[in-house]
């Protein structure tokens, strides 16, 4: 088996896990790359019929172009889509320009709150990677969160080898990361290999590329001419720029993304 | 040319340098984005210090604060040889757990040895897990040359620590650098201060590790059951294969049941499969399924595990509660999920020293190392951890919560 191979392979088997352990989960699906490919490797785990929903939580901040990749896919992979959305916030007028870590813990936290409790998921499949972020290289596969969402990312349970603890207590739910071994560059060689469609904002025009996306306003590009998947594979070889240098929520402060993330962001 | 990656456990006593030789290796091969030199820089500063370059994996405010790795964290590098993840394990007793965690997905380690300090209480705890968990490769650093003016006489006295209780485990180190990760002395490239030390510098040793010999592939057939699916009216069986190959046609045999059956198909999506190798996770039609359920293992007929409701094993122990006899507790063993009960105490000792204990053999306590006698409340397949076998080895968990490891004996 080949590397790419070896980690989709792992991938899958996190995600049969998590399946039968919990059964009542969702997989959270931004639409951007990583959690794109992970919605395409749990499309060849289950055998083209995922048996749970696939959540996109909606902050009505997103790009046009990820809201049009949205209903291409839904239909054409037949995908049980939950829309999860703090319509109370977005009524009341949140906005990034009220503050960075306000409103993605209001549009985005407080949202998969709401949507969990409503469904009562017993776990959720994120595509976070280790090499994103460096609280995020901290994780585990399957991470506890508490009835307020909160991460004890200062005593986390072990987990040895492929065994997994599937346990928690009637108030929590179990993040699950399929992808956390993954780096952005195994994810555009699969890409690559596999022809995992992309929204088009990862391809470079007029000399800018976005690396990284969520909601327009905290998006920026970045100085790129790579405007082909294979161009992107060799630029990453070369590049000194952090992927997510783009993202306004990740530079606020240097804790900002561990604030957020002890706070049930993901 | 074909991409490979090693995994690579740094371990050893806190505070003995282990984060900041990752920094060290990470800066000097030019792994970091800038935006990531650039965050450590400032926020060594807001604390009133020079570049700390343990903060690149020491990432939570309370560690930087504290100047201690709380958790382990994975991070990618690549020399030109191969790619590397690298798994900084916290040197800290309170933080065993994390060190466990991430040298559970390591082939190989790195030790590190403070040479003002020499070897202490958690550097021998470090290579005993070590060494439990099967772990043979191992580079041995002594660190923080700088301190004693890079002078050999201490290094060997150090190296000559070290050895000793390597040797008592049976274990022989690939090599025992003198480093200075602070300075970057033989880090990537050899150093002139210290001419008298004629081995290799750190990263070229890395480079010479050889990937895991044992290749799974040629182990006999295993293929736990994970879950069985219902797709278009057939009933697949999914799961990965453990070890061995996988073929279309095949007889395996069912455990435990113990019933023959021929492989009719191996699925993926979309796809049918004419074989199966170690690590791939697949999908399988059986002509009957009837006494398959998750848990059960197809093996090939001529080698199989261990059937049994007790057996031998040698556990390491990590909650505050003693396991005791009394109490249930759940073991899981690949796919198999049962409940166990501790049977008896054969020998017990400090993993650190390394004593043989002899006060409450009626149970292990935290930090201790038994070799102890399981029951299941059902049989369960095991086999000898030498097979480097998942049923070779487990976890004890307490409410979901894991708080014990071990391997079959």
């Amino acid at each position: 088996m080949d590397y790419l191979s070896q980690l989709e392979s792992r991938s899958i088997y996190i995600m049969r896990e998590a399946y039968n352990q919990f059964k009542n989960i969702a997989l959270l699906w931004s639409i951007g790359k990583d959690s794109t490919t992970m919605l395409w490797i749990a499309r060849k785990a289950f055998f083209g019929n995922i048996p749970f929903p696939v959540m996109h939580i909606d902050t009505s901040y997103k790009f046009k172009a990820i809201y049009e990749f949205r209903e291409v896919y839904v239909k054409k992979w037949n995908l049980d889509l939950l829309i999860s959305k703090n319509e109370a916030e977005i009524q009341k007028g949140m906005s990034p320009e009220k503050g960075k870590l306000d409103c993605c813990n209001a549009l985005k936290t407080e949202a998969l709150k709401l949507t969990i409790k409503e469904h009562g998921f017993r776990a959720l499949l994120l595509a976070i990677r280790r090499d994103e972020h460096g609280i995020r290289a901290k994780e585990r596969y399957f991470s506890p969160r508490d009835e307020h969402f909160t991460w004890n990312y200062k005593d986390q349970p072990a987990e040895l080898w492929d065994l997994f603890s599937a346990e928690t207590g009637a108030e929590e739910h179990m993040r699950v990361h399929p992808m956390l071994h993954w780096t952005e560059f195994d994810i555009w060689q699969y890409i690559m290999r596999e022809g995992v469609p992309t929204v088009g904002l990862y391809f470079a025009k007029e000399g800018k590329r976005y690396r990284s996306i969520g909601c327009s306003p905290c998006c920026a590009p970045v100085d790129s001419d790579a405007d082909t998947i294979k161009k992107i594979v060799s630029e990453l070889k070369k590049t000194r720029v952090a992927e997510r240098s783009g993202r306004a929520q990740d530079k606020e402060d240097t804790y900002t993304m561990q604030k957020l993330r002890s706070l049930g962001y993901m | 040319m074909k991409r490979t990656a090693i995994n690579i456990v740094f371990t050893g006593h806190v505070d003995h340098g282990k984060s900041t030789l990752i920094g060290r290796l990470l800066i000097d091969t030019d792994s970091l984005p800038e935006s990531k030199i650039e965050e450590v820089t400032n926020v060594s500063k807001e604390l009133g210090k020079e570049a700390e370059l343990a903060y690149v994996t020491d990432y939570l405010k309370e560690e930087r604060e504290q100047n201690i790795t709380i958790d382990t964290t994975q991070i990618h590098f690549k020399t030109r040889k191969r790619d590397y993840i690298i798994i900084d394990a916290p040197g800290h007793i309170e933080f065993i757990k994390n060190m466990i965690t991430g040298t559970s997905q390591a082939e190989a380690a790195v030790l590190i040895v403070d040479v003002n300090e020499g070897v202490l209480e958690q550097t021998r705890r470090h290579v005993y897990l070590l060494n439990l968990l099967g772990i043979e490769k191992i580079v041995v650093v002594i660190n923080k040359m700088d301190l004693v003016g890079f002078i050999e006489k201490r290094y060997l006295e150090v190296k000559d620590e070290i050895m000793k209780f390597l040797d008592e485990l049976s274990l022989k180190p690939l090599c025992v650098i003198p480093i200075s990760a602070r300075e970057g002395e033989n880090i990537t490239h050899k150093s002139r201060i210290m001419p008298w030390y004629r081995g290799p510098c750190f990263l070229k040793a890395l480079d010479y590790i050889r990937p895991d010999k044992v290749t799974y592939d040629k182990l006999p057939l295993r293929f736990p059951v994970q879950d069985i699916y219902l797709v278009d009216g057939n009933r697949i069986i999914v799961g990965k294969v453990a070890s061995g190959y996988l073929h279309k046609g095949q007889e395996v045999v069912v455990l435990p049941s113990g019933e023959m059956q021929r492989v009719e198909s191996i699925k993926t999506f979309n796809k049918d499969k004419k074989k199966a190798e170690t690590f791939e996770s697949i999908g399988i039609c059986l002509h009957n399924t009837a006494s398959i359920e998750r848990g059960s293992i197809l093996s090939q007929r001529d080698d199989v595990p261990k059937l049994s409701n007790t057996f031998n094993a040698t556990v390491f122990w990590m909650s505050e509660t003693p396991w005791i006899d009394t109490k249930p507790h759940e073991l899981q063993c690949s796919t198999q999920e049962v409940t166990c009960r501790l049977d008896s105490i054969t020998k017990k000792m400090n993993s650190s020293t390394l004593e043989l204990l002899n006060k409450d053999m009626d149970r292990l306590l935290r930090y201790e190392v038994g070799e102890v006698v399981i029951k299941t409340e059902r049989p369960v397949l095991t086999e000898s951890f030498d097979y480097r076998s998942e049923f070779g080895r487990f976890v004890v968990k307490d409410e979901g919560y894991v708080v014990g490891v071990g391997i079959i004996m």
